[in-house]
């Protein structure tokens, strides 16, 4: 597919060229440097950490969820948990790992010296310290952090304390950090490609992020008016979301959902570029329907911006309203489809191996679809009548953020650190980590399904008796998976402190751009552009 | 102008977007308290101050690269893909209070009114309660005002952007033609109509304010989506003419080449954003 660039193993990350500068010393490398490598190691280093962040507050959940009745938590701190919890997994952890992903893989395999804006690429990341700072600091504020929910839906939201305005500026930074990378990755994507890589010859990987990156600069702004139109309210006396005012409290849902549905898929579509990397490899074929897939991408972000309503069907909306949603909802069920069946496909006849990045992506596979089907059921506007605000929809979501999203992130961390640290993880270890993980997440979210189809309503800190067995049995497997998830920031360390040396390839007959530079990648990559053919 | 390097160049290392989230971290905490009812507005402008600071000094730095020829074509290329891209992102933002205006105005109100399945609402919480536009809701809630008609100063600023599209498209043409009179000339203008206009935006704003009752919080939905709007487009224009003014100034210093001048294109794509946005608030929130 392309040159090989170096063959050998090059031992400091710092190989340097003559007119190169290697990294910086110090600190300062981190807080000034206009390298992607640098600056992708940060995004995933403090996804990492907010995966701890954010996995706290969903042990204070589970903790309190553990048996029937009030233990451990007041009602008002369990609601701030749900919120926190919720904007951190999504602003803090998922979003940023992704761009973490995009920052060091697409340059490399694109064949690109670097992202097209380096100093705005600097920006976007070390917004986010800042604006996850502010949002954690509302937690010690008079009146505590956010309670209404992460959907911020007036006029509950707006029943805050000293928090709120903290809350509608952390999301605005947040906000603008997202805005600011997709514009570098649109950017990068379409102005820097080698000779020879042409659209359709991107991996799919970068194809994914392109459309992210679209649906982030349409839908983010959006949120944006959104709170700002919630902080008016507050403080300024406008009737936004006011009836007496001539406004509706309805319009936010619209407004949020119009974001927040491209926001799902957003947080799904570079999972599935990474998925599309993996089962290839380790099925050692190409990719089954590489260019069906570029089009249901594009496709899937099409619709993904005329289903939002199908969050809102119990709010009151016309018949035609309802349909309309239902029907459009129903529509996006058929590229996801058929990604799941090139996924498939990919792998019939293959000659499988099964490392650990095959294993998270295969339990994506089967565990994504089982999210997808639990949407498909919500999707139906009369049956959600009796799902909505369950705890069903609560799995529904976290069938496909968790395995779905998040394993997608782990199985392209296993499958890209030989390359990030040119050590190889320790593969005993990532298989324990993987099959504690794919237990626990079962243990914890199969159960809820039941719960919700029980009638068990989410974000309420005490139920019925009646759904103590199965609400013991989802926290113990909560338990079991924020513990799993310490050994995998064990092993990402161990790999980066040491381990086998991994070749330039790292996988056996690997495609792409990314496997013709040395492990680990020099610091500087492509100065002169590869040919591809 | 150096010859362009055939390299893309990529910067090692910059100071400027930490001191830039140090701005913004200290103007939105400065700005919460104060919300909150502290006194922190001298925190918030000292953020304000960093932020400002950090442009000038971050534009500065990318001018003189600029001006030095660090900058090869595809470089050139992916400033103005970035440029596009954000106003597309600025698009959307506007999008947002339209929509908030469409809702109310065609779905909201005349539910609140009794039409379609809402007419419990009307019948229980407000009965009698008609469904105009321009509207402060069924409670009216800051009591009487009177709407900001279109045919005075907003059809004056109709005219005034529109002509100031019409002369930064003919410094454009006299950039490319490297007539540089003609462009100081007509980007001047632009610059000086710019400015009329905010001048003028202020002016209605003050007589809204002080004679009409058309306040932020006295207008229910008709007040709320006319501020906003209105606020936001003329946020925008204050950025554009200053983002003007610069070019201006740049101009004068003799940059820019008929081959080469992103940023006056990536400011002239800007200030025809702000433009149509204008046409939009005219049709929508002053005229229909
Ligand atoms: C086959 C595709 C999908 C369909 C048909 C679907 C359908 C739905 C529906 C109808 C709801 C609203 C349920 C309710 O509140 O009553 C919902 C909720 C949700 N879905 Fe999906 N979904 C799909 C895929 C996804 C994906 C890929 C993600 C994210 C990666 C996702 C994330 C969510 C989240 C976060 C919520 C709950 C939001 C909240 O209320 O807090 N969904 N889904
Ligand atoms: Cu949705």
């Amino acid at each position: 597919m392309s040159t090989q660039n170096h063959d050998q193993v090059h031992d400091h990350p710092g190989h340097s060229h003559e007119e190169h500068h290697g990294p910086a010393k110090g600190l300062t490398r981190w807080l000034f440097t206009t390298n992607h490598k640098d600056i992708g190691t940060l995004y995933l280093l403090f996804a990492l950490v907010m995966l701890f962040v954010g996995g706290a507050m969903a042990m204070v959940i589970r903790l309190e969820l553990f048996q029937p009745g009030l233990q451990f938590v007041n009602p008002d701190f369990y609601n701030q948990m749900t919120t926190m919890h919720a904007l951190i997994m999504i602003f803090g952890m998922i979003m940023p790992a992704f761009v973490g992903f995009a920052n060091w893989m697409i340059p490399l395999m694109i064949g690109a010296p670097d992202m097209a804006l380096p100093r705005l690429n600097n920006w976007s990341f070390w917004i986010l310290p800042f604006a996850v700072g502010i949002l954690l600091s509302t937690l010690f504020m008079d009146g505590g952090g956010p309670a209404g929910g992460w959907t911020l839906y007036p006029p509950l939201s707006l029943q805050a304390g000293n928090g709120f305005p903290f809350t509608i500026f952390a999301i605005h930074l947040l906000g603008m950090s997202s805005i600011l990378g997709s514009i570098n990755i649109i950017v990068t994507i379409m102005n820097m490609r080698a000779p020879g890589m042409s659209l359709l010859k991107m991996p799919l990987f970068v194809w994914t992020w392109l459309i992210t990156a679209y649906l982030l600069i349409a839908a983010m702004p959006v949120l944006a008016g959104g709170v700002t139109m919630l902080l008016t309210d507050q403080f300024f006396g406008t009737t936004f979301f006011q009836a007496a005012g001539g406004g509706d409290p309805v319009l936010f849902q619209h407004i949020f959902w119009f974001f927040g549905h491209p926001e799902v898929y957003i947080i799904i579509l570079p999972a599935f570029g990474i998925v599309s990397q993996i089962i290839p490899t380790f099925s050692r074929k190409p990719l089954f329907g590489y260019a069906a897939m570029v089009y249901a991408t594009a496709s899937i972000g099409f619709l993904s911006f005329i289903v939002w309503a199908h969050h809102m069907f119990t709010v009151g909306m016309p018949l035609a309203g309802e349909m309309f949603f239902m029907l459009s909802t129903m529509l996006i069920a058929i590229p996801t489809a058929v990604k799941v069946f090139n996924w498939t496909a990919t792998m019939w006849r293959g000659s499988l191996t099964f490392e650990t990045p095959m294993l998270f992506a295969l339990a994506f596979l089967f565990l994504f679809t089982i999210g997808g089907f639990s949407g498909l059921m919500l999707a139906i506007a009369p049956a959600d009548f009796q799902y909505h605000d369950t705890y069903f929809v609560v799995a529904h979501f976290h069938y496909v953020l968790v395995p779905g999203a998040l394993f997608g992130a782990i199985a392209g961390a296993y499958f890209w650190l030989p390359k990030w640290t040119g050590h190889r993880y320790d593969e005993p270890l990532g298989k324990i980590h993987f099959w504690l993980s794919a237990i626990s997440v079962n243990v914890t979210f199969f159960p809820q399904h039941f719960l919700g189809l029980a009638g068990m309503p989410r974000r309420i800190p005490d139920y019925a008796t009646q759904f103590a067995d199965w609400n013991m049995v989802s926290s113990i497997g909560a338990f079991g998976f924020g513990l799993s998830q310490v050994l995998f920031a064990f092993i990402v360390f161990k790999t980066i402190r040491g381990g086998a040396k991994a070749t330039a390839e790292v996988w056996d007959q690997a495609e792409g751009l990314e496997w013709t530079v040395p492990s680990p990648a020099p610091y500087h990559t492509f100065d002169e552009a590869p040919v591809v053919k | 102008m150096a010859h362009a390097q055939d390299k893309y160049y990529v910067p090692h290392g910059t100071r400027w977007p930490i001191i830039g989230s140090v701005g913004l971290f200290t103007l939105f905490v400065g700005v919460s308290i104060l919300l909150n009812g502290g006194s922190t507005a001298p925190l918030a402008l000292l953020g304000a101050a960093i932020l400002i600071l950090m442009m000038f000094l971050w534009f500065g730095e990318v001018i003189s690269e600029s001006e030095a020829g660090t900058y090869n074509d595809q470089v050139d290329q992916s400033f103005r893909m970035g440029m596009m891209w954000f106003i597309l992102s600025e698009v959307m933002f506007f999008a947002c209070f339209f929509g908030a205006l469409f809702y109310a105005r065609q779905l909201a109100l005349p539910w609140l009114g009794g039409e379609g399945s809402e007419t419990m609402t009307n019948m229980f919480l407000w009965p009698g309660f008609e469904n105009t536009w321009p509207s402060s809701g069924p409670a009216a809630l800051g009591g009487d005002y009177e709407v900001m008609g279109p045919w005075g100063i907003p059809a004056l600023n109709t005219a005034i952007l529109l002509t100031s599209g019409v002369t930064i498209t003919i410094a454009h043409h006299a950039l490319k033609a490297n007539q540089r009179g003609m462009l100081n000339l007509f980007l001047g203008l632009t610059v000086l109509l710019g400015f009329t206009f905010l001048g003028f935006q202020a002016y209605e704003y003050f007589h809204a304010y002080s004679e009409l009752n058309l306040k932020l919080n006295s207008a229910g939905m008709y007040g709320s989506t006319f501020f906003m709007l209105t606020g936001f487009h003329g946020l925008h224009v204050t950025i554009g003419a200053i983002m003007l003014t610069v070019i201006l100034f740049r101009c004068l210093k003799g940059h820019f080449t008929p081959a080469r001048h992103f940023a006056f294109e990536g400011v002239a794509w800007y200030w025809h954003f702000v433009d149509v946005v204008w046409l939009g608030l005219f049709i929508f929130v002053y005229w229909l």
